[in-house]
């Protein structure tokens, strides 16, 4: 994941021109105790509240926008079967998904018609009680988690000395720059790997500040015991089925953030960045020579 | 769960099928967890954590949302059964349930038996609120009907009454539909038996003659075709003891304002 060293790690002396090359790369501690936990509990937490999101949503597999919808009303987005056609339909646009969406076949052979597959729901079978019951539980894990990590971040230096974007960093220039490393697959080496690039910064703020909070503050004005002790919550997104809708697009922002993560991982040395995100300790990539 | 996928040799499941292979009883070993005892029990402490969070954030009377007749649904979705089986239920809807009674019993000082227009007659509360299914979707509607609080105090409740069962008349595979609440929610404003929707007679798709509304909850929680309101000192006995049809059968939340 991240490239985010400590000003006081320990990074290995430089070397005299002469010597030989180091036996062992230079090394940093580029993880904290509190990242690491956070980083692996969140994993489990959104990986169960995503599967049980998508068995929530098998219930009613259609979003509306505004305070009231349902089968009568118009729904901007719906995953649907038609004969033996499993389709998605996101406003007039249909695209066919038998198979995966709306109509598939589940592991005994049986022929379904849900949104989202087995493989892809907790639990594997229709049972939408079940499903609230992770899914409300998580949901704590998530917003606790979420919270300590944030108050962490703030008062433990950690916003500011690695995620904190630099004045230089905002520069066109500069971001145009990463976007094309990142594309070419050139990922920095040396000490440069040991700070998070502008990219990196940009997608971790907008997750930790934006889209978590989002789902959460979402998934709150769903709930009409908030919606009576709050009244505000659900204004703000305008009603209860937009809540539900954001929610949906918020966790697809979600998914997406998760396969670009990992794509960059197994790009930038898959047991390296494990490691980090286990032990806390980052190898750095050696310097290409010129 | 099964042991079928660890006896399986190491070979097999790095073989080509190997991930649907190996997806099959890694699918099935999270299905028991999810069925396990021990499992139900922690994850029954989220809705646990909701309530108690919900009722420190929330006024007792806190109100839901009330909306205008320009809000209203165009359709009303009705949901569970549209139209309670039986010969009983037909004929009092032939008379236009006329001689409907609705008991009210348990710990009360005086037990009632109230007719159609015996609610009627009783000062009324009308409220434009929205329904939200535990599904997912929602409807907003206009309901017309008397506070449970003063048809409680009619009664006259006794000390020992902590939670108030709601019976019905529509009969879902085994058993009756039933729910219940306690009397944070029972004594809450908004919460009406309602005899009309968008001021026509409830129709009974939607739980004629008289349903609850429970503004604060989910659907389920909202009782339709009410035979009888019982007090009572505690849920166990009750069917099987988790306070709602679908808390017994599914395990739906009993506090469903999740």
């Amino acid at each position: 994941m991240g490239n985010m060293a400590e000003a006081e790690a320990p990074i290995a002396p430089p070397v005299a021109a002469d010597a030989p090359p180091p036996p062992t790369p230079a090394r940093v501690y580029r993880h904290r105790l509190p990242v690491r936990i956070w980083h692996w509990v969140n994993a489990v937490t959104l990986l169960i509240l995503l599967m049980s999101g998508l068995m929530i949503f098998n219930a009613h597999p259609r979003l509306y926008w505004g305070d009231y919808g349902a089968n009568a009303d118009h729904a901007w987005l719906a995953i649907a079967a038609q004969g033996d056609t499993g389709y998605l339909r996101i406003g007039e646009t249909r695209i066919e998904t038998t198979g995966v969406l709306g109509r598939w076949t589940d592991g005994e052979g049986v022929v379904r018609k849900l949104a989202f597959p087995g493989w892809a729901t907790i639990p594997t079978s229709y049972d939408l009680a079940s499903g609230r019951r992770w899914h409300l539980l998580f949901a704590w894990v998530l917003a606790i988690g979420l919270t300590l990590y944030m108050l962490w971040t703030a008062l433990g230096g950690h916003l500011k000395k690695d995620l904190h974007v630099r004045r230089g960093e905002w520069a066109p220039r500069h971001i145009w720059h990463d976007i094309k490393d990142h594309a070419r697959l050139r990922f920095p080496r040396g000490e440069a790997a040991a700070r998070y690039g502008i990219l990196q910064k940009l997608s971790y703020i907008a997750v930790i500040f934006l889209l978590l909070p989002l789902m959460i503050f979402t998934g709150l004005a769903m709930s009409p015991g908030i919606n009576a002790a709050w009244p505000w919550l659900v204004e703000v997104f305008g009603g209860r089925q937009s809540a539900r809708s954001i929610h949906f697009i918020a966790a697809s922002a979600l998914v997406a953030f998760f396969l670009v993560h990992i794509a960059m991982v197994l790009l930038a040395g898959p047991v390296n960045e494990l490691r980090s995100m286990v032990t806390g300790w980052f190898r750095l990539p050696p310097e290409k020579d010129a | 769960m099964t042991g079928g996928g660890v006896i399986l040799p190491r070979r097999r499941l790095l073989a080509g099928a190997g991930g649907l292979v190996a997806a099959v009883p890694l699918l099935s070993a999270c299905d028991a967890i999810n069925e396990a005892p021990l499992t139900r029990k922690i994850l029954s402490m989220g809705e646990e954590m909701h309530q108690a969070s919900q009722r420190a954030l929330m006024d007792r009377d806190a109100l839901a949302r009330e909306f205008t007749r320009a809000d209203l649904s165009p359709v009303f979705r009705s949901n569970g059964t549209n139209l309670p089986a039986g010969d009983a239920y037909a004929a009092h809807a032939a008379r236009g349930f006329a001689d409907w009674r609705v008991a009210v019993t348990g710990l009360v000082n005086t037990p009632l038996s109230l007719s159609m227009a015996d609610i009627r007659s009783m000062p009324q509360r009308s409220q434009i609120t929205r329904h939200d299914c535990v599904e997912g979707w929602s409807a907003i509607g206009e309901w017309t009907g008397v506070q449970l609080s003063r048809v409680l105090a009619a009664a006259g409740l006794r000390d020992r009454a902590r939670y108030i069962v709601f019976r019905c008349a529509d009969r879902i595979g085994d058993a009756l539909y039933y729910e219940s609440c306690d009397l944070v929610d029972a004594l809450h404003p908004q919460t009406i038996l309602a005899w009309a929707l968008n001021r026509e007679l409830l129709p009974i798709a939607n739980g004629a003659p008289l349903r609850l509304r429970i503004e604060r909850q989910l659907g389920y929680k909202h009782a339709k075709y009410l035979t009888g309101i019982e007090a009572v000192a505690s849920l166990d006995g009750i069917g099987a003891g988790k306070g709602g049809f679908w808390e017994d059968r599914v395990d739906y939340e009993w506090y469903a304002g999740i």
